[in-house]
């Protein structure tokens, strides 16, 4: 178009540079497209994205102790936990302004729940002496707080005030991965009280396992899928996705009818003989039964891209290496199981995404010994109230999927994977 | 095998073979063909006529209904594909997307055990033989359709089978590009002495390439012969039809002599033709005449002489081509050569033409 190699902007017939117009001529089009888009953006934004972020960012804040004693953490920072001797009377005498303005709001039996998640005894302590502040006198306030609880006198008790004093805190991560800074660094819990990182340790290990066992069921039934006749691929792709028409909640209670210990599995083994009447299969309340019904679950969402890259793969491939001598193992092996390797990873990052979050089957079929962290996560939502350790889990779970991904990213490659 | 002597030295045979794949119609309906070694031997057809079921029942990719395909004097019905040791070169090429150029000339060595020396050799070997010896280390995306067909046709050979398929391999390329190819393919084959043989459905790249021509349609082999006599002498009209450019001109036997016949055409105009596919006075026929043979103003006697109407005239360079009505066929086709010299043609005139009677053919009647 231009003439010679000048550096000069190419310029239109009319002098106005080339982009420039160009990109007036596209903003029209770019605005319509995103006006399109606009209402899902906005709704995502405002139902999804907002309340997400706002959750996740409880696994770090801390306000309600500043905010509900403030003139307390104040005077504390000037005293020092290690010398073994309680805060001073100025102390006190900050605590009694800001619990009495506190128990008019109401807000402090809020602050003892909060602090009880770090030392126990903290919410009945508030609760106590939030009844007697008011008919505390003037003066002497050290004494009179002894006396209304004598947990008051209890260095632990300020030690953990002072620490949660700042607006925002480790304590909820640190407790995600089951250690605690117990003033003097941070340190793991005594082995038989560490809980989350070996139910991280078991979400990942079901998830893998559930992954795997679908993969090994999947790739036959996707391979026979995209190797038959229209017709009958349509017909069997049905039943494939019949399981999509039951409600979760019905397909896992059916697997419960099955496999308890007088569900129908045990039934016709101990009718076949196989199994005595004394030794029917625990096959439910535990991690098989959480596998077992899962991999079931989520079967269609591995056969369906592994049909979808299969389906892509010409069967001429398989016909061309065995013109060239390969016999059917060889031909599938070499030729045909690498092109379908973009279908595996689709199929494997979407299960397991999908597995290491999941809630209700590990909740129903799980017992104790087959529950994912996800229920752990509901447990402190709905019962314990502990948002903040809610959130630090989840947090921890979304970053492992993120570190997965990227692992999974170098090591397959994120554009091998195709959906169809 | 070798109590038959007429089948001495057929390479491939294929005897009474038929196909069917839903019990109810036959594709390929007795086939009889011999090929013999180092044959380019091409079958050609209209998608349908059952050229690539035969192809693909040689390759062992489709068994046989009935009948036998003898591969040298074994009869090779129930060798898996894999033990057959034919070459093999697919419509879309089929190279291997996840291996490199060279990987897959390597796939066909490996797969038979060769020494990882010997291959190397050999690959490079093939990969010059088709002038891509620099492209080893490249992707099959990364080459264009020419060369990817030319990786193709030296995976085939790489491996130095007696006998080469190729389905169509020309079929996905642009016109300059095929007519190259079909050069360097007739090339390989000769400096090679491979047995070929080739599917298409294009006559043009079958009368270049090959020996012997077989004209499938509808799962019979019409006419199997050079493609000289092909285009020279058609044994039936659909054989005259499907090979070059045709005049068909329909009409009635009033009489035989030995080798030629008269013939009335339909609107009483009296024609003498060779009797190809004729048997008796009465029959119906159609007369075959090719475009070139006809002679505008012949400027001496010739056997057949008649008045056409000119239609139209079409420039084309080389030669124009002069549409008329010819004994009530107003699609008749006249080619003249360009020679340079003004020829006085003018749309609505009538013109003299004429034919000699060894260029028109009696055949069956079209259809």
């Amino acid at each position: 178009m231009s003439d010679a190699g000048s550096n000069a902007p190419v310029l239109t017939n009319d002098g106005v540079p080339l982009k420039v117009s160009l990109q007036r001529a596209l903003r029209r089009e770019k605005l319509r497209a995103f006006l399109l888009i606009a209402p899902l953006l906005i709704f995502i934004l405002i139902t999804f994205v907002l309340p997400i972020a706002d959750m996740l960012f409880r696994s770090v804040e801390n306000g309600i102790v500043a905010d509900t004693i403030p003139q307390t953490i104040k005077s504390l920072s000037d005293w020092d936990p290690s010398t073994g001797e309680l805060p001073g009377e100025p102390t006190y005498a900050a605590l009694h302004a800001d619990l009495s303005v506190a128990v008019k709001s109401k807000t402090h039996t809020r602050l003892g729940s909060r602090l009880n998640y770090e030392i126990s005894g903290a919410s009945s302590l508030f609760r106590k002496t939030g009844r007697r502040i008011k008919k505390m006198d003037e003066g002497n306030y050290k004494e009179q707080f002894l006396k209304a609880d004598k947990k008051w006198g209890d260095i632990a008790y300020w030690r953990v005030i002072r620490q949660f004093g700042a607006r925002y805190t480790a304590g909820y991560f640190l407790n995600a991965v089951d250690a605690e800074n117990t003033g003097d660094g941070v340190q793991f819990r005594p082995e038989d009280e560490q809980i989350y990182l070996f139910l991280f340790g078991r979400t990942m290990f079901l998830s893998v396992s559930i992954t795997v066992s679908c993969l090994l069921l999947g790739y036959p039934i996707a391979f026979l899928l995209a190797n038959i006749k229209v017709r009958t691929s349509n017909l069997l792709m049905i039943l494939v996705l019949l399981p999509f028409w039951t409600s979760l909640l019905v397909r896992t209670s059916a697997w419960k009818v099955l496999l308890q210990q007088q569900g129908v599995i045990n039934d016709f083994l101990v009718w076949t003989g196989l199994i005595s009447d004394a030794g029917r299969l625990v096959m439910i309340n535990n991690q098989t039964g959480t596998i077992i019904a899962m991999t079931h679950i989520l079967l269609p969402f591995m056969i369906l891209p592994l049909f979808s890259v299969m389906k892509t793969i010409s069967p001429s491939y398989v016909r061309a290496a065995k013109s060239m001598g390969a016999n059917d193992w060889t031909a599938f092996w070499r030729i045909y199981f690498p092109q379908s390797i973009p279908g595996i990873g689709a199929g494997a990052i979407l299960v397991f995404i999908l597995s290491i979050g999941f809630y209700i089957t590990p909740e129903l079929v799980g017992g104790t010994s087959g529950i994912f962290i996800s229920n752990r996560i509901a447990y402190h939502i709905s019962s314990s109230l502990n948002w903040g350790l809610a959130a630090a889990l989840g947090v921890m779970l979304l970053a492992m999927v993120m570190v997965l991904f990227y692992v999974y990213d170098k090591i397959v490659g994120i554009d091998n994977v195709k959906l169809g | 095998m070798a109590s038959s002597p007429a089948t001495e030295e057929a390479f491939v045979r294929f005897t009474k073979v038929q196909k069917s794949y839903d019990g109810e119609n036959l594709v390929v309906k007795d086939l009889n063909l011999d090929i013999a070694k180092g044959e380019f031997l091409t079958m050609l057809g209209p998608s349908g006529s059952g050229k690539t079921t035969c192809l693909m029942m040689l390759a062992g990719f489709e068994p046989a209904t009935n009948g036998e395909i003898y591969l040298g004097d074994r009869s090779i019905n129930h060798v898996p594909p894999h033990k057959r040791g034919i070459g093999m070169v697919f419509q879309n090429y089929a190279l291997f997307p996840h291996m490199t150029v060279a990987e897959n000339l390597a796939f066909p060595l490996q797969v038979r055990n060769v020494g990882k020396a010997e291959t190397e050799t050999k690959v490079q070997r093939a990969l010059e033989m088709v002038e891509l010896g620099e492209f080893g280390s490249r992707r099959p995306a990364q080459l264009s359709g020419g060369q990817q067909q030319r990786v193709a046709v030296a995976r085939a050979l790489v491996f130095e089978p007696d006998l080469v398929l190729m389905d169509e391999p020309l079929g996905a390329l642009d016109k300059q590009l095929r007519e190259q190819m079909q050069y360097e393919i007739k090339h390989i084959h000769e400096n090679l002495g491979v047995t070929v043989v080739y599917v298409t459905h294009d006559q043009t790249e079958a009368l270049t390439m090959s020996d012997r021509v077989a004209v499938f349609n509808d799962g019979v082999i019409q006419q199997l012969s050079s493609p000289e006599s092909l285009y020279e002498d058609p044994q039936n009209s659909f054989v005259a039809q499907f090979i070059g450019e045709n005049n068909k001109l329909n009409g009635e036997v009033t009489k035989i002599t030995k080798d030629t016949c008269v013939v009335k055409t339909n609107d009483g105009t009296v024609l003498k033709a060779d009797k190809v596919n004729v048997d008796a006075v009465g029959d119906r026929t159609t007369i075959s005449l090719r475009p070139e043979r006809v002679e505008l103003d012949p400027p001496k006697k010739m056997d057949n002489m008649l008045n056409g109407k000119i239609e139209e005239l079409i420039y084309l360079g080389d030669h124009i081509r002069v549409r008329m009505t010819v004994a009530g066929n107003s699609e008749f086709i006249a080619k003249v050569r360009n020679r340079g010299e003004k020829r006085d043609l003018v749309e609505g005139e009538t013109a003299k033409i004429g034919w000699s009677t060894s260029d028109c053919k009696a055949l069956d009647l079209a259809s």
